[in-house]
């Protein structure tokens, strides 16, 4: 089965339709999913923050990680699971949402980098750890992480907006590809 | 009685232009977004030092200077991008229960953070206990109540 022939199978299902069409369930599972964004981009941006040398200078670094990123990582596991369900909801214009493939692949990159930062500390057995200003690897670790973030806050914000949907005909080419459109 | 300055809020050239814009409103939604993120941050990690949680080996005083600048340019960038939002269509806002909410909250949080909080954070000695907990907990849930009746406001 293909990925859009699975997401039509999902938007079949009895609960995703009782979801979509809920009064108050949908729009409490997406409070849940903004406020665990206050919990989780809030926290990680203080530990990004550090990594730039801007914030808790006196701080060694692996402090704030091990003190911080646990709230962070339980604020990813909230915004994770409402995710899924705001998917569940609307699995196929969602799947085919420009801005929620441009929100993936930036998850992807955020993950990609925060797995290269947590290697490199330990390989190189944070001899860093207690700079003011860590190395420009470090710094650039903080910053890739930040703007992923930020960008997957916007893109998601913008999932919302229909500008790109595949049933507003004509689009250039280059959306209906990335979108995965299916045009006559 | 309110409603008139509502209206006149809602006619005016930001607020109108806003409206005719196509993309306007959700890029400064964003924006908005982004600023509730790092205020998020730049609160909780003060709150959870309060409630006695995260960075607990630092002294509370000092996390919260450090965090302090955060939290005044998240408040700047969420009233900056707020403002604009609102007079887009004030008339809406004007009749939404969870706006009302939201402005209520917001007094109450802001009044809170700069009138009882900062003072309890800068104490010395540091304050009992039980008060950095009670103090830490109302500001979480004050913020979290701003944050969730905004995103409420959009269901109306």
């Amino acid at each position: 089965m293909s990925l859009l022939g699975f997401c039509e199978w999902l938007a079949g299902t009895a609960w995703s339709i009782a979801l979509h069409e809920s009064l108050y369930a949908y729009p409490l599972v997406e409070t849940t999913h903004v406020l665990s964004l206050l919990l989780f981009v809030g926290s990680v941006s203080v530990v990004d923050f550090r990594l730039l040398g801007f914030l808790f200078r006196d701080v060694p670094v692996s402090e704030l990680t091990s003190r911080v990123l646990p709230f962070t990582v339980a604020g990813f596991a909230l915004a994770v699971a409402s995710g899924v369900l705001l998917f569940y909801a609307v699995p196929v214009r969602t799947y085919q949402s420009l801005f929620f493939r441009i929100k993936v692949v930036m998850l992807l990159a955020a993950g990609l980098n925060a797995l290269l930062f947590h290697r490199h500390a330990q390989r190189s057995a944070l001899a860093w750890d207690r700079l003011p200003t860590p190395p420009r690897r470090v710094r650039a670790a903080g910053a890739v992480s930040l703007f992923a973030w930020v960008m997957v806050i916007a893109m998601g914000r913008m999932i919302a907006y229909n500008w790109f949907d595949c049933d507003r005909q004509p689009q250039p080419d280059f959306v209906n590809w990335a979108a995965g459109c299916v045009v006559e | 009685m309110l409603l008139p300055l509502f209206e006149w809020l809602e006619a005016t050239a930001l607020g109108a232009a806003i409206r005719d814009s196509l993309w306007l409103f959700p890029v400064i939604e964003a924006v908005h977004l982004l600023g509730l993120a790092l205020l998020g941050g730049a609160a909780l990690v003060v709150d959870l030092r309060l409630l006695g949680a995260g960075l607990t080996a630092r002294p509370l005083a000092y996390v919260g200077r450090q965090l302090e600048p955060v939290l005044v340019a998240a408040l700047t960038l969420l009233v900056a991008t707020g403002i604009p939002l609102f007079l887009s269509e004030a008339v809406k806002c004007y009749w939404s229960p969870a706006f009302r909410l939201k402005m209520a909250a917001l007094a109450l949080a802001l009044v809170f953070a700069f009138g009882v909080r900062r003072r309890v954070v800068r104490a010395e000695p540091e304050p009992p206990r039980w008060q950095a907990r009670a103090v830490g907990a109302c500001s979480i849930c004050l913020w979290l109540t701003v944050a969730a009746a905004g995103r409420w406001i959009g269901f109306s």
